[in-house]
């Protein structure tokens, strides 16, 4: 299987899209290279601000251009950030929904060797509690592409997650990318498994799995974190009955808190989150970390098996129901 | 306008209405309001390039109210430009108002960008300047910074970038008036000595007697001259300037005038 790497392909689409769209400009904070905004600044020196080790000064610039009317793409390490840039993105760039595109690397754990400091894994839970903020995390190469494509169009400010290893490609060129859809990957009656990120192929890797045990999955990417597709969420709880969240962040604040919120409001049925579990991260080999979190198919397969005792017991006891 | 009587009445009614606003408001910050307004009045009434009937016009100059509790001496410089009515600035800080606690863009009509969380505002500049020289706009942009908020790293991260990007157009004014709010900036997180730390950032430094108005406005023409690197005014002034029940009082950093601290500030400012 073709594998792509986000970050790659969002610094070849960043490139490509400069010759189109003049205002576009790219920052980054001395990591250009990791990022992939130096495709960007070999071939627009003059649109490309290396703004040096200072996440804050990246961010507020980033806002003084995209007052001004260019299409500001900010990137670093996640971590960095939407750690170091947390209260300038909320107090400059949101407050006002500027249009600032944060691009951030190296998201999760797979960045691997560098450890616990390089591993953001609570970057989506910093963006997403942020009002007028959007909230994006690609599945693939192609779907970075779509995003970014969308991203400059979008008037307002843009959180993207990319990734520092390559993943398979699922979508093929002909996809779309709607802002608030997420996209079913496998149809299934037993239970749903919602990912994002890595963490989608790691969804139809179970499917794959549960299917040898005569367990129908149905997997969806919910690529969108916010706004988040709450109808298909909704749809998917009510045709299954069971649900499953996969990601490469903490259980709270991301997708698992993100779907739990939907869930607990229009349709309470069994979920099990899959993700890592109040702790940092430590160093290691990309495979050997996602092990050591459970964060591997097989794990969202043993989720699936839990979630799928909950149900019936849940269904036994009459507890659960559909609001409308 | 470069008459300097003229400007001193201006200052002067600006001062009325940052009382009387804040009064109205029962909260905000006077001592802050009233150090800046000298700065602010010479930089809009005689400098700055705007017009208050298209506020977006793309050739305007730009301004960034860094030290955004200064926000109700910014408004009511905006309101007398015509920016908005006279009558909002009775609503400052009120439920439905235009005129937020601290500066919101979305808000009010002449605001470039929210501010109010300290910091955040030359790196800010900095990114317009940048935009203006892509595209080739002759404009200037304008930054007001508080003496205590040059405790933020985020100030030196922009100081730094400014001058590593030549940005002539960047003019930050600083409002040197020594206090903050839990007391005597040299006491709290001593800054000094500005100058030389300007200066080693690569930025041009002038220093002036923030209250006079001659001055400002020829620091101001100084700044527009030097063609390599960013300027900075660091502005000598007086906490709660025009008031005597204010004038270099701490306590008076966020605190609105009482109906009868009011009364005594519009006879010492005579408003009647």
């Amino acid at each position: 299987m073709e594998k792509l790497s986000t970050r790659v392909e969002y610094g070849k689409a960043l490139a490509e899209l400069g010759e189109k769209h003049k205002e576009i400009v790219a920052l980054d904070a001395d990591l250009s290279g990791s990022t992939n905004t130096q495709r960007f600044a070999k071939v627009f020196q003059d649109r490309f601000f290396n703004m040096g080790i200072a996440e804050q000064d990246l961010m507020g610039t980033a806002a003084g251009l995209a007052v001004s009317g260019k299409i500001p793409f900010a990137s670093t390490f996640a971590i960095f950030a939407t750690g170091r840039g947390w209260e300038q993105i909320r107090q400059t760039i949101a407050y006002a929904s500027l249009n600032v595109k944060i691009v951030a690397s190296h998201g999760g754990v797979t960045v691997g060797e560098d450890g616990g400091s390089h591993q953001a894994i609570e970057d989506l839970a910093l963006m997403r509690i942020i009002p007028n903020m959007v909230v994006l995390v690609p599945a693939d190469g192609i779907e970075v592409r779509r995003m970014i494509e969308w991203a400059i169009n979008y008037q307002g400010p843009v959180y993207m997650r990319t990734s520092r290893i390559p993943f398979p490609v699922i979508y093929d060129s002909e996809y779309c990318f709607t802002l608030g859809k997420g996209s079913i990957l496998r149809e299934g009656d037993d239970l749903c498994l919602a990912g994002i990120g890595l963490m989608v192929h790691h969804c139809l890797e179970a499917a794959e799995l549960l299917a040898a045990e005569g367990i129908s999955a149905r997997v969806i990417n919910l690529s969108t974190l916010k706004p988040l597709d709450w109808e298909l969420v909704v749809a998917s709880a009510q045709k299954t009955g069971a649900l499953v969240t996969a990601e490469e962040h903490l259980v709270t604040g991301g997708l698992g808190s993100a779907v739990s919120e939907v869930l607990a409001e229009h349709c309470p049925v069994p979920l099990q989150r899959v993700g890592i579990k109040d702790v940092f991260g430590i160093s290691g080999k990309p495979r050997d970390l996602l092990e050591h979190f459970g964060l591997m198919p097989i794990d969202i397969r043993n989720a699936a098996r839990q979630v799928l005792k909950n149900k019936t017991r849940q269904k036994h006891l009459g507890l659960y129901q559909v609001i409308k | 306008m470069r008459d300097i009587g003229k400007l001193e009445e201006i200052a002067r009614q600006v001062r009325i209405d940052v009382v009387t606003m804040l009064n109205a408001a029962g909260s905000g910050h006077t001592g802050g309001s009233l150090s800046a307004t000298d700065l602010l009045v010479a930089l809009f009434f005689g400098k700055i390039n705007l017009d208050p009937f298209n506020p977006k016009w793309v050739r305007r100059d730009r301004f960034v109210l860094s030290k955004g509790h200064a926000a109700p001496a910014y408004y009511a410089v905006l309101s007398r430009l015509g920016f908005f009515d006279r009558e909002e600035l009775l609503t400052l800080r009120k439920f439905g108002s235009c005129l937020q606690g601290h500066p919101d863009c979305s808000a009010t009509p002449g605001v470039e960008v929210c501010s109010g969380s300290l910091g955040q505002g030359l790196s800010v500049a900095n990114g317009m300047a940048l935009a203006a020289r892509l595209d080739g706009l002759p404009i200037r942009v304008y930054v007001l910074l508080g003496d205590g908020e040059v405790q933020e790293g985020q100030i030196w991260e922009a100081a730094m970038s400014a001058a590593h990007f030549k940005l002539h157009n960047v003019t930050a004014l600083l409002d040197n008036n020594k206090l903050q709010i839990d007391g005597k900036v040299e006491d709290i997180m001593n800054i000094e000595p500005l100058t030389q730390k300007w200066q080693a950032f690569g930025w041009q430094t002038i220093e002036i007697d923030g209250h006079n108005l001659a001055q400002i406005l020829e620091a101001l023409d100084a700044a527009e001259e030097v063609k390599d690197r960013p300027s900075i005014i660091i502005a000598s002034t007086i906490k709660g300037k025009g008031v005597s029940i204010f004038e270099n009082k701490v306590e008076y950093h966020g605190v609105a005038p009482t109906d009868e601290e009011l009364a005594i500030a519009l006879k010492e400012l005579g408003a009647y």
